[in-house]
């Protein structure tokens, strides 16, 4: 069977957005605006409480641009492991610090320096990355910690941990930057980020759909927004066009891979500088429709009265109207907390019940688990979800690579491995 | 009960009579955890996954992770999962020590691990059960304080191997009989007789660390260890519960201010001033770093670290880790690094 295929309508729109979102950064000073540096996790509506101007620079989206940019990531891997720092470290890390090193935006021009840096804490790396970027650029330094264990447990103290957090970090804010803090434009950025989270799961579910309307390679160009800005009310905006699309897609029938035949999804961040692996099953009729790296790195997800997956329930859809600082943060501290990608840094357990579950209610023919040597958090509890769902009868093949590191992937070798599993799903070769 | 990690609450263990026991590997190549630990995690979290696979701790009762790193993290997970235990419990320790709402949620989180040690042993655990327990792990502190005294004189009276040897054991041995050991060795250290040259006064500092055939062999080529920041260590025992009215917040104070593991040093360095505290205290005259290879913590505070050593003239040797160590290569670096020490007296 052969389905309708179009490009997508939204292409153009993302990488002009995405242009912007970097530009933007970089010249926020000729504007009088504020730069910070953090994380892709960090909690970015908090910030936009200090005004319009304010813009963000999350350190693992612009790592993987640069690890896209196999020669200037070379260039700033080596620069980092000049300075002395261990090779085996977060890749993600190790290409942001030598582009800093190297003083070289990957964009052109000299590396922008941030006013502060301003992060969340989960894995071993992340409090310690900008501990180092706030020592060399001699910039001020916050960072929530967010490890207070799985949604499921989640109680007041826990809550109120994170917080009390979020409190002394917009004291922090106040001091950096010498603003007043504006209440009500950080209840717009959480209700943005909200908005935003949930609609970009919303994208997510219309992939169950047979054909898929999106593949996950070009996810990946898509779901970025959502590490670059989840509380930008443009990028919300976005977000609907993007999912009024996918509906559109699929009310036409329209296909990501005409010849799909096999529906997969991957898992952990892809080694950055090969996404040919992509094309590569296509040549099978194979398709990843996502992962739960894709779906849930920022998309936000609950249960549904019918026992399925879906997109969490916005405060606003379900009118809940925020009016104090406080009821902000408890909003946006419980909304991050539920985040699917957050629960396997505590037990994998419940990564392999929801890989399991997107195995069954997307329909899917088997999982790729990229042994990630890139990001010790993403890969924490790795072979637990290899053995979970072998356990339960589902075709997983593995491959070791580096999301970052393209030293440390093997093309060959991966092409052999999919070979093998493509044979084991009993596929041949489109001619 | 198994403790994964130096931050358990071995007080609350103690108070309800139960033995803290440290779980530590063999250092003994094994292919065992392949199935459950991906490759890229430490080498020691694997060693002690190890052991519960291969039934060397078939003795405990229960297993309990205070939250650290993501690489023992994932040993406990792999036990409680494919290891039959009784038991099992995992606190959420904060990360951030550096906050001031740090103490206070640490104290729910040990008052449910009370309640869970109360379920495990059956009994209320009262006051005057939390006083015994903070009494023996405060007794045990300050004497292991009383012996690494011993250790700053111009001859140190135990070597290092023999600070390990007290140290771990401790981590294993009950609390009153550990200590009633050291006052032992407390009357007899005044008296003692050293017959070897001190040689080069040297602090050991990184990733877990129990190698006492690494120690014995830095202390058989011209140097003795007069100090440490391990977990099996200083880090372990530095400081004690003062006590207040609330049991509980008092041992978490306690816990959120001991000497951080790199993991939890941060916005700010707390680590290294207290670092260079112990070189001052203890007479250093270089610094030994080892990691664990692929200890993420530690690989992101060995370079300020050995800035720091540098910028306080202090030299410093950098080894990486395995399960075994090559000995006879760690040899050669350490000998030809004690060599920099003794310029001055071949020319």
């Amino acid at each position: 069977m052969q389905y309708k295929s179009e490009a997508l309508k939204c292409w153009d729109k993302a990488k002009e957005l995405r242009d912007k979102y970097y530009s933007d950064y970089a010249t926020a000073h000729e504007r009088g605006g504020i730069r910070w540096t953090g994380g892709a996790w960090s909690f970015d509506a908090i910030p936009y409480g200090l005004g319009d101007d304010v813009y963000p620079l999350t350190g693992e989206p612009y790592a993987a641009s640069i690890a896209f940019m196999k020669d200037f990531s070379i260039e700033c891997l080596e620069a980092t492991e000049a300075k002395g720092w261990a090779r085996d470290l977060c890749s993600y890390m190790r290409n942001y610090w030598g582009s800093m090193y190297l003083n070289k935006w990957a964009f052109g021009g000299p590396f922008p320096k941030a006013d502060f840096a301003w992060q969340d804490h989960i894995c071993c790396t992340h409090g310690k990355w900008d501990q180092h970027v706030a020592e060399y650029e001699k910039i001020p330094y916050f960072c929530i910690d967010v490890s207070v264990g799985p949604y499921q447990d989640i109680d007041e103290p826990k809550l109120k941990y994170v917080v009390d957090q979020m409190h002394e970090g917009i004291e922090f804010l106040e001091k950096a930057t010498g603003r007043e803090y504006d209440d009500e434009k950080l209840i717009q950025a959480v209700n943005n980020e909200c908005r935003l989270t949930s609609t970009w799961a919303e994208i997510c579910l219309l992939n169950k759909h047979k054909p898929a309307p999106l593949d996950e390679k070009s996810m990946y160009s898509l779901y970025v927004f959502g590490t670059l800005s989840k509380a930008k009310k443009e990028f919300a905006d976005f977000y609907e066009e993007i999912r009024d699309e996918m509906k559109d897609r699929i009310e036409r029938g329209i296909a990501a891979l005409p010849e799909e035949r096999c529906r997969l999804i991957s898992d952990t961040q892809p080694p950055w500088a090969f996404l040919k692996v992509f094309r590569y099953l296509e040549k099978f009729g194979a398709v990843s429709v996502g992962s739960l790296y894709t779906f849930a790195l920022v998309g936000i997800w609950e249960d549904k009265p019918d026992g399925t997956w879906g997109p969490r329930t916005t405060p606003a859809q379900a009118g809940i109207k925020i009016e104090t600082r406080d009821q902000a943060l408890r909003i946006l501290a419980d909304w991050n907390l539920s985040k699917p990608e957050w629960q396997h840094f505590y037990d994998p357990t419940i990564k392999t019940r929801m890989m399991k579950r997107i195995y069954d209610e997307w329909d899917l023919d088997g999982v790729m688990l990229h042994l990630n040597r890139g990001c010790e958090g993403l890969s924490c509890g790795i072979m637990e979800n290899h053995y979970g769902l072998t356990q339960d009868d589902v075709p997983v093949m593995s491959f070791e690579g580096n999301m970052g590191d393209s030293r440390e992937f093997d093309e060959a070798r991966t092409m052999d491995r999919i070979d093998s599993f493509m044979e084991r799903l009993d596929l041949k070769k489109i001619s | 009960m198994g403790c994964f990690c130096s931050y358990v609450p071995e007080e609350i263990l103690v108070a309800g009579n139960i033995l803290p026991v440290r779980v530590l590997g063999s250092h003994e190549p094994q292919n065992v955890t392949e199935p459950y630990l991906f490759g890229m995690y430490c080498p020691f979290c694997r060693d002690v996954l190890a052991q519960g696979l291969k039934g060397r701790y078939d003795y405990l009762d229960g297993i309990t992770l205070s939250q650290s790193c993501l690489h023992i993290r994932q040993s406990f997970i792999a036990w409680r999962e494919h290891v039959e235990v009784p038991f099992n419990y995992y606190i959420y320790m904060p990360n951030k020590v550096q906050t001031k709402a740090a103490t206070p949620y640490l104290k729910t989180e040990f008052e449910k691990y009370k309640a869970h040690v109360e379920e495990v042993v059956g009994k209320e655990l009262t006051d005057d059960d939390l006083d015994r327990g903070i009494a023996a792990l405060n007794r045990n502190r300050e004497l292991m304080h009383k012996v690494y005294e011993y250790r700053k004189g111009d001859t140190p009276m135990l070597t290092g191997l023999e600070a390990m040897y007290m140290t771990v054991s401790g981590m294993w041995v009950d609390k009153d009989e550990h200590s009633a050991e050291m006052e032992k060795v407390l009357e007899q250290l005044p008296d003692r007789q050293m017959i070897r040259d001190t040689g080069t006064r040297l602090l050991v500092v990184g990733s877990e660390n129990d190698d006492t055939a690494f120690i014995d062999m830095v202390e058989s080529v011209g140097a003795t260890v007069v100090v440490d920041d391990h977990c099996t260590g200083t880090r372990w025992f530095w400081n004690s519960v003062e006590t207040g009215d609330d049991r509980i917040n008092s041992i978490a104070d306690r816990y959120i201010k001991r000497p951080p593991c790199p993991t939890k040093d941060w916005e700010e360095r707390w680590r290294f001033p207290h670092i260079l505290q112990l070189c001052k205290d203890f007479n250093v005259e270089g610094a030994i770093v080892i990691q664990q290879k692929f200890c993420d913590p530690h690989e992101c505070d060995i370079m300020p670290l050995r800035k720091t050593f540098d910028e306080a003239n202090i030299p410093s040797l950098f080894l990486e880790f395995d399960v075994t160590v090559p000995i006879g290569q760690f040899k050669v670096r350490v000998e030809a690094f004690l060599e920099m020490f003794g310029v001055d007296d071949l020319f």
